[in-house]
């Protein structure tokens, strides 16, 4: 099991961003978890990947018990979300170099211009960070994120504010990670990009899981309509 | 019945129980206790009796005058300030970020609070009392001034609170500051004290006679001032606790 | 690669990035600058008692425009939530510590020099006698002041009082380090040589050492989420 997770809650001074969400993943599996905004997908990715710890409940990830063995789990898990953690005031070069040496990348030089000629941004690796484009700023982040070959994978959200050009690359970057061999977990809002490349399929409703199944055993063209009727029933208006 | 807080309850709790936490142990009792009305009439009325001794009872000091009856309580609220108000709130800081329970930070935040009152008045009766025996406000005194740097820090301590709303955040961040702020106090009056050696004041802090029964009603009044501290701390730290649980029970039942 | 290597490394991403802009160093020169002047107004100069109150102005000077930098450091850090991103590496964080105390280390110290220059001109200083003594003063009370105040930004950061609650924590804490540095400086500035103020500096020593350990140690919780 790639991702082990029972029972978890998440509080944030008296409010349960996650309640009692249990989730299973193999190793080598692609989960994509929709959900609306106020679900808890964002919180349930920052505790899967070291950035918050639980409040309540067991949390393994890669074989690492989460919070006391996150030290150990770090080396091994990339993050793209919808922040870049890109400093703006270095270059696309120097923003790799330096994680790259936090991740203690070897080789890291070939690996840095393989990578930003993989996300296409090789012609523009000595100009400053603050001068790209959103797009661009994201496919260095995605740069970023694989420097030090991560075996797990995060994605909150990772299309947002993405032109066509980055979206594309990002699905071609996605369809290179989804080996067999890298875990990757994904949330977004858009249905058709979410149900494209993964292997499951979950909705994350105020909290928790309420729908789990293989992406083979459900209707694609229905399941707009499933994921209406999961949100409608638990949706309230006021939470 | 909520079907959500149904399905919540870990463990299966009673109906209309609430959902406890690993991170909270399970909340005093909210009635009063008698220890805790025991402990309220002991301080009152000892700090009741503490005046009485001061102010009538003791024999007048040969060389200030009735102005020294003022220490009676100066002295005491020191004491209560740099001693146990302040140290609790580095051990409660300490004890909160190894077991991230909020009711330690609770009592740090009580503790405080209590500590800048008792300061306050440590300030406050200091230059009463220097004004007539020493014809100066403030005479830059090692220890007063001290705790003037000590009323700083706290107050620090207490708008940094103030600028936080969650709960861990605002506990895990003033533990940080009380913490460092609590190991500079002794820094801060070393670094003072050789200040005012190399540039010795015109008045020292001592230069009072006290016999035995003065000594007497410092005592007493020491130790009501401190049982005051503690029982205020309980009252304060009572509060605190209630309205976490009611912030709790609210946030359950989705009122806003 | 030992880890006193990877602070140096985030130190030296740090003063990259300032290099860039400049605008942090410039900032904080130009108001070092402006606390000795105006101090300078408020007092008359050729005054028999200069001597006493001259250290004093040096060391707000350099407390005040100090504190502008050390809420530079961690301010960059929350654009693009780049913070998080190195909370992320596989970097404990007492490195991640000692690598922005390096780089307010140096920011600091720059400006102290640069601002004790200006001082001396002003006030007629022989830099010849003083400079080694005064350089001594200035390294021991920069260590403390970033080492504290680091720490203090990292809490302040994510705070929407944010550059006033910087101040308001850190000067208290402070006064040990102002009071050694500027009693110091002014017997070094009498022509009294380094060891008569030799209880000062043990002062200093002590403070560093103390509150770099501390600062050290809590660091983790300061930055945890």
């Amino acid at each position: 099991m790639a991702i082990r997770v029972k029972g978890l809650w998440k509080y944030f001074d008296h409010f349960p961003a996650i309640r009692g969400l249990d989730v299973e993943l193999e190793l080598g599996r692609f989960l994509t978890v929709f959900g609306p905004n106020g679900a808890g997908k964002t919180t349930l990715i920052k505790v899967l990947s070291t950035q918050i710890g639980p409040s309540q409940g067991q949390v393994e990830v890669g074989g690492c018990v989460l919070p006391g063995q996150a030290d150990r789990l770090r080396r091994r898990v990339g993050v793209i979300s919808h922040n870049t953690y890109l400093y703006p005031n270095l270059t696309a070069r120097e923003n790799l170099t330096f994680f790259g040496r936090m991740y203690r990348v070897p080789d890291l030089e070939e690996r840095i211009k393989m990578l930003l000629e993989e996300v296409g941004l090789s012609g523009r690796r000595d100009d400053l960070v603050r001068t790209y484009s959103r797009g661009m700023q994201q496919r260095l982040s995605i740069a970023r994120a694989l420097l030090h070959d991560p075996d797990i994978m995060f994605l909150d959200e990772p299309y947002t504010g993405l032109d066509q050009h980055a979206s594309r690359m990002l699905r071609d970057v996605l369809k290179t990670l989804h080996t067999g061999e890298r875990t990757l977990v994904m949330t977004t809002h858009n249905i058709e990009q979410g149900l494209e490349m993964c292997d499951e399929v979950a909705i994350q409703v105020r909290g928790r899981l309420v729908f789990r199944e293989n992406v083979a055993a459900i209707d694609r063209a229905a399941f707009e309509q499933t994921y209406f009727d999961h949100v409608g029933k638990d949706f309230r208006w006021d939470s | 019945m909520e079907h959500d807080t149904q399905a919540a309850v870990a463990g299966g709790g009673s109906s209309g129980g609430g959902v406890t936490t690993a991170t909270t142990p399970p909340l005093p009792d909210s009635g009063r206790t008698l220890w805790f009305d025991i402990l309220g009439v002991a301080a009152i009325v000892s700090v009741l009796v503490a005046l009485y001794g001061a102010i009538v009872w003791a024999p007048t000091e040969a060389v200030m005058g009735h102005v020294q009856r003022i220490f009676y309580f100066h002295m005491p609220s020191a004491w209560v300030a740099l001693g146990p108000a302040f140290t609790i709130v580095f051990i409660c800081s300490i004890v909160y970020l190894v077991k991230k329970d909020l009711r330690y930070d609770r009592i740090a935040g009580a503790s405080a609070e209590l500590g800048v009152l008792f300061t306050t008045i440590t300030l406050l009766t200091g230059p009463l009392w220097a004004k007539p025996i020493w014809g100066a406000y403030w005479t830059w005194d090692p220890r007063l001034t001290t705790t003037l740097v000590l009323w700083f820090i706290y107050v620090a301590y207490l708008m940094l609170r103030s600028s936080i709303t969650e709960g861990h955040r605002r506990a895990r961040l003033s533990a940080v500051f009380g913490i460092v702020g609590w190991i500079d106090v002794p820094i801060v009056f070393m670094s003072i004290r050789w200040w005012r050696t190399i540039h010795p004041t015109l008045v020292t802090g001592e230069g009072m006679n006290l016999d035995s029964s003065m000594q007497a009603v410092l005592l007493f009044s020491l130790g009501a001032i401190t049982l005051l501290y503690v029982f205020l701390l309980v009252v304060r730290v009572r509060q605190l606790d209630m309205g976490s649980r009611i912030d709790r029970l609210r946030q359950q039942f989705h009122l806003r | 690669m030992g880890f006193l290597s990877q602070a140096w490394i985030i130190a030296r991403k740090d003063i990259i990035g300032e290099l860039r802009t400049r605008e942090t160093i410039l900032s904080m020169l130009l108001f070092g600058f402006l606390v000795i002047l105006i101090f300078n107004f408020g007092i008359e100069p050729g005054l028999r008692e200069e001597n006493l109150v001259k250290p004093g102005v040096l060391w707000a000077a350099f407390t005040f425009a100090g504190i502008l930098g050390l809420n530079r450091s961690f301010i960059a850090e929350k654009e693009n939530d780049c913070l998080q991103g190195l909370l992320l590496c596989p970097v404990d964080r007492s490195v991640i510590y000692l690598g922005k105390f390096f780089g307010n280390f140096i920011f600091t110290l720059s400006m102290g020099l640069v601002v004790f220059l200006f001082f001396s001109v002003l006030y007629n200083v022989n830099l010849a006698q003083v400079a080694l003594p005064l350089g001594a003063i200035l390294v021991l009370a920069t260590i403390g002041f970033a080492a504290v105040g680091t720490l203090f930004a990292a809490v302040s950061v994510g705070l929407k009082t944010r550059d006033v609650i910087l101040s308001i924590l850190l000067f208290p804490v402070m006064v040990p380090v102002v009071l050694a540095a500027a009693k110091s400086s002014g017997r070094v500035l009498d022509g009294v040589p380094l060891a008569g103020a030799g209880l000062w500096l043990a002062l200093l020593v002590v403070y560093d050492v103390i509150f770099l350990t501390v600062s050290i140690m809590l660091f983790d919780y300061a930055v945890e989420e």
